[in-house]
């Protein structure tokens, strides 16, 4: 009876301990089962066979584009889920990746978000599924922000190329001319806020999207990456300079509206033109119009002011991507689903339910191009849109670890803005903690 | 035979109370990077907690917090429990329910409510300063919004607190309020002689739910910090800096540790509380 007891306990003990050493091993390697290739006539057979494909996503066209995925490919089912939007869904979709187990053959995945995916190993290589010839078919910039360390790591959906959007009614009751440049956008705001002080140029409360967006703008190149786990991070570069240059002015003198940007504050100035302009990516319009609906015809869009006159310079606010999972049992039949949805067939779907596109062939197609805009005063806005994107500045990345980056924005540079102090301190605190950060990830960081 | 009574409880106390602790417990010893992955590094987790700057910011915070807001709304509560078992209240089933209703409102409700009243340009507060030409400072403004979330707490919990208080005040024998009034005490006499001790337990328990419910401060911050990013951080009160750390920042390890130390913390000072409230009935 007595050894039947310990025989039992130690039993126990083994079962427990092995199911620990288990669940470790589970979580060191995620998968790396290594290059997992497709020739184009595997994928094409791969859709014509009977498969299941989880697709994980947020965005409003998936639905639309699935429908006519699954009327082309009937013998493919495919289980569109949402999870939750931004970092909602990226935390369930690295909680999947870590367990090893669960995670969705195909996610859709922003382009600031994608390093961490595709360096942690999470993400299929599209170079070995011939990714690579699709290169020409969408923008520079867009297919710059899925190509790191050689690779291809998602294909293009949508772009937000960064423009202008301002209260052609506003402007006009207080004559002053759609700014060109920086100095002119700051003397325009100083002369907006003196004739009515409820009035601002634009809000502003501190967004590291839009931070670092500004900051591509102006030239900067804050981070890089070396291999896969050199990074350099750099918020004081001539770049970064520039841009808090120009904002330091306006935030100095009270001249930007203290809303946090979706906010219901915000959309009630942004229909009541108390906030005069927004510095933002092509996919707005969508939610001007939805969230905005008494500013309709009196919005109207011009290019980003520039540093230089006249010399164009943009940089993109979002957008995203799908990509495939490692974890995927059905690789080929994933990769055939991204080829459809963000291939021309896709790409119509998503640009006629309200996206930006990324592809070269829909941007440059007269039917987009020409399109006039009800809520915009009839005025063609693609035209304005698809230059930005050409004139947007190459050689952009993001961190590997961006989420948590952008994440305690507002607890460093959110601190200037909240004082009004000076944002190059605040730029300055954003990268000793993001550079702490990475020191505890693993990562060989430097920073000027 | 005595197990098979305690059995079903056993099972479902270890399941979801001890078996998470303890896992809990067994992560906060590891280590995981996005490059070298995971390694045992025993007790490195809580060395680094107890000297990170932001956790003690954290702690700090929600401690000043707990000194402040618990004893305003206690007093309230009591307040409003001993008028009403005054019985000199006109239509006191409505001021009781009135008082009340707030918590039955979901914690993010009232939050997005408030933080809509709080609004500096747009919002009540933005009005009153338009209307009078007043100049009443930002309750969202970082040197306000602490205050700010304790006027939400208050007005969410008072009711609750009141209940409880109001209910103890209920059982007390009336033959004691007889013998009070023959001996000619006043309703001063007997709220300090006879009510209050007859409810000190009560008012034990509310302090230690209060003290508990303050160290967990979670979603009025997190709920206002949508409203006003500058003035709350990531490591606003202790469990908003453990949610961040694991679900921004993936350290799912510290974020662990995080959790374990504020668990002991607040079994301490509860129990402290507990302690100096039982004393006084040597």
């Amino acid at each position: 009876m007595k050894n039947n007891h310990r025989f039992r306990r130690v039993a126990t003990a083994a079962l427990a301990a092995s199911l620990l050493v288990g669940g470790l091993a589970a979580c060191s390697s995620p998968g790396n089962a290594g290059a997992e290739g497709a020739t184009a006539d595997d994928i094409a057979t791969a859709l014509q066979t009977e498969t299941t494909l989880t697709v994980w996503g947020w965005a409003p066209q998936l639905e639309p584009i699935v429908e006519a995925f699954e009327a082309k490919y009937p013998k493919v089912h495919v289980n569109l889920e949402n999870v939750g939007t931004g970092n909602t869904h990226y935390t369930k979709l690295q909680n999947a990746v870590k367990a090893g187990t669960g995670a969705p053959d195909v996610a859709q995945i922003e382009y600031n978000a994608l390093p961490q995916f595709a360096l942690s190993d999470a993400l299929v290589d599209l170079k070995d599924f011939g990714a690579e010839e699709l290169k020409d078919n969408y923008t520079e910039s867009t297919w710059g922000s899925v190509s790191l360390n050689g690779g291809v790591y998602a294909l293009p959906q949508d772009s937000g190329p960064m423009a202008m959007f301002y209260r052609a009614d506003v402007f006009e009751k207080h004559g002053i001319s759609v700014p060109a440049t920086w100095d002119e956008y700051v003397a325009a705001g100083k002369k907006l806020h003196a004739a009515d002080p409820n009035a601002y140029i634009t809000s502003d409360t501190g967004d590291a999207g839009f931070a670092t967006s500004m900051i591509w703008q102006a030239g900067g190149k804050p981070y890089t990456l070396d291999g896969n786990t050199n990074v350099s991070v750099d918020l004081q570069d001539e770049g970064a300079k520039k841009w808090t240059g120009t904002w330091n002015q306006l935030l100095k003198d009270d001249l930007l509206a203290p809303v946090t940007s979706w906010s219901d504050e915000w959309y009630k100035g942004l229909s009541d033109g108390s906030i005069a302009t927004l510095i933002i990516g092509a996919w707005m319009p969508a939610s001007l119009e939805s969230g905005a609906e008494a500013g309709s015809g009196k919005w109207r869009v011009a290019p980003m002011p520039t540093y230089e006159e006249g010399k164009a310079a943009a940089a993109e606010n979002g957008g995203g991507g799908d990509a495939v999972l490692k974890q995927s049992k059905n690789k080929a039949a994933a990769y055939g689903f991204l080829q459809f949805a963000n291939g021309p067939e896709g790409s119509k779907i998503h640009a006629a339910n309200g996206g930006f596109p990324s592809t070269t062939a829909d941007l440059q197609s007269e039917s987009f191009l020409n399109a006039e805009s009800a809520y915009f005063g009839g005025q063609k806005i693609n035209e304005v849109l698809v230059q930005a994107s050409k004139d947007v500045v190459p050689g952009w990345s993001y961190l590997p670890f961006q989420a948590y980056a952008n994440s305690i924005f507002s607890d460093t540079v959110g601190q200037a803005y909240g004082s009004k102090g000076d944002l190059n301190g605040g730029l300055q605190a954003w990268q000793d903690a993001t550079a702490k950060y990475g020191q505890q990830q693993g990562f060989t960081v430097s920073t000027k | 035979m005595g197990w098979a009574f305690v059995g079903p409880f056993m099972v479902v106390f270890v399941l979801v109370f001890i078996a998470p602790v303890l896992y809990a417990f067994y992560l906060s010893l590891f280590q995981n990077q996005m490059v070298g992955g995971d390694k045992f590094v025993a007790g490195a987790n809580y060395l680094q907690a107890l000297s990170d700057p932001q956790f003690w910011d954290s702690v700090t915070r929600v401690a000043v917090f707990l000194v402040v807001q618990v004893p305003i709304m206690l007093f309230l509560a009591l307040f409003a429990a001993l008028a009403l078992d005054s019985g000199r209240l006109r239509a006191s089933s409505f001021f009781r329910i009135s008082v009340f209703l707030p918590y039955a409102v979901p914690a993010v409700v009232a939050t997005l409510m408030w933080g809509f009243i709080y609004g500096p340009r747009f919002g009540l507060f933005g009005s009153l300063n338009d209307f009078f030409g007043l100049d009443l400072p930002e309750p969202l403004s970082s040197s306000w919004v602490l205050a700010a979330i304790g006027n939400i707490n208050t007005w969410e919990f008072t009711g609750y607190n009141m209940l409880i208080f109001y209910s103890a005040l209920k059982v007390i024998p009336a033959e004691l309020y007889e013998a009070a009034d023959l001996d000619g005490a006043g309703t001063f006499r007997v709220i300090r002689s006879i009510k209050l001790p007859s409810i000190r337990g009560a008012i034990g328990i509310a302090s230690i739910f209060s003290v508990i419910g303050s160290f967990q401060l979670f979603n009025e911050p997190n709920i206002l910090k949508a409203l006003a990013p500058n003035s709350i951080s990531s490591y606003f009160t202790p469990n908003m800096y453990a949610f961040n750390l694991s679900f921004a920042g993936q350290q799912f390890n510290y974020a662990a540790a995080i959790s374990i130390i504020m668990g002991v913390l607040t079994v301490v000072v509860a129990y402290i509380v507990q302690i100096s409230g039982s004393r006084k009935d040597a």
